[in-house]
């Protein structure tokens, strides 16, 4: 039992930060709210994923001492953390950062052609002016 | 406080963790995701490409594909953000 | 943010970080072999010295040394950088980016570093031209 807590509360706690996202995504009617929302979601999930390459007793992915002479003869893949989902994390990252400004851009032009940014008002304008 | 959405979000909390109970425990070395693709990626990035940062390595070299697509992605959302809020000014 | 700061500290604290921010964000680009880093991270602090170039001095100075067009020639020429290394491991005879028949004692590490600019010239771009066009709208 204490074995499961120990090896599953990090799912566990990422769930969580995932739902505080899902929350105001869906919950809430301000749309740069779901916004934040939706950049909480998304981190959520690149820090669950990075979490998966985590490895008992192991160091960071980086060789030290290989440019001096007689450096380290075998790499043992045991000693080092498993460096797969931080390069993939690396690329969901950027993808986040153009997405989040896109929606900015869209937001701005809302707000100017409408005057407003909560949701169901904003319906009310988009009905009315047709 | 909306009742209804705090009630699908707390039942789509729980349903994602009865999901996840069969996962390998965390730090594992002997789960899947440390024993198929990565020790190849370890054992052999510096003999072959002679950087020592292993994540540089597989980003630049293995997975340089991925990398180009990275860079016009980011590429596309400037010109993207450059289409919606550009607007051309009137000749006065 | 469109005209100079009014607050003093501002205006003297901002001016005097930012070489030392753009040094250490060239520093994380060069240095992606061998410590934590490559051409997003570095590219992603050099644009954040612009952006507090931006902060202390306002948009129309900053605008009158890096104008629009250099920013956008920036974003296109680092996506080209890359796609030309590949385009001339293929004119050398191998396959497209496959760094191995570029000339030197260590190609590989040679193709990397090369593309490593290219992507942190692009990320310095387009994040600086997506913060001016947000910043510019009215």
């Amino acid at each position: 039992m204490l074995e499961f807590i120990i090896g599953h509360f990090n799912n566990a706690t990422y769930i969580m930060l995932m739902m505080v996202g899902f929350y105001a995504m869906t919950g809430k009617t301000n749309l740069v709210k779901k916004l934040v929302g939706m950049n909480i979601f998304q981190w959520s999930i690149i820090l669950f994923v990075v979490s998966l390459s985590a490895k008992r007793a192991a160091t960071i992915p980086i060789v030290l001492g290989s440019h001096s002479p007689g450096g380290p003869a075998h790499l043992d893949a045991s000693n080092y953390v498993n460096p797969l989902p931080h390069v993939l994390m690396l690329t969901a990252i950027v993808v986040g950062v153009a997405t989040t400004g896109v929606a900015l851009a869209l937001l701005l032009r809302i707000y100017k052609r409408y005057g407003t940014l909560e949701e169901d008002e904003l319906l009310k304008r988009i009905r009315s002016s047709g | 406080m909306n009742y209804l959405h705090l009630v699908i979000t707390g039942l789509t909390g729980l349903l994602l963790f009865l999901g996840s109970v069969d996962m390998p425990n965390t730090g594992d070395p002997t789960s899947a995701p440390a024993v198929h693709v990565s020790p190849r990626y370890i054992e052999d990035s510096l003999e072959e490409t002679a950087v020592p940062n292993m994540v540089t390595a597989v980003l630049a070299d293995y997975r340089g594909f991925d990398t180009l697509g990275e860079a016009a992605v980011v590429f596309t959302g400037a010109m993207a953000v450059l289409l919606i809020l550009r607007t051309k000014r009137e000749e006065p | 943010m469109k005209e100079m700061a009014t607050s003093t500290i501002v205006r003297v604290v901002c001016r005097r970080l930012v070489p030392f921010v753009q040094i250490f964000g060239l520093y994380v680009i060069m240095h992606g072999h061998s410590s934590p880093g490559g051409g997003f991270q570095g590219g992603v602090i050099l644009a954040s010295s612009f952006m507090l170039l931006v902060l202390c001095d306002g948009l129309e100075a900053v605008q009158q040394k890096f104008s629009v067009a250099l920013v956008s020639v920036a974003t296109s020429a680092g996506v080209l950088l890359y796609a030309g290394v590949g385009i001339l491991c293929l004119l050398l005879g191998a396959n497209y980016l496959d760094y191995s028949v570029l000339p030197g004692a260590e190609p590989r590490s040679l193709g990397m570093l090369v593309i490593e600019v290219g992507v942190g010239i692009t990320v310095t771009g387009a994040l600086v031209s997506i913060f001016s066009d947000l910043l510019s709208f009215e």
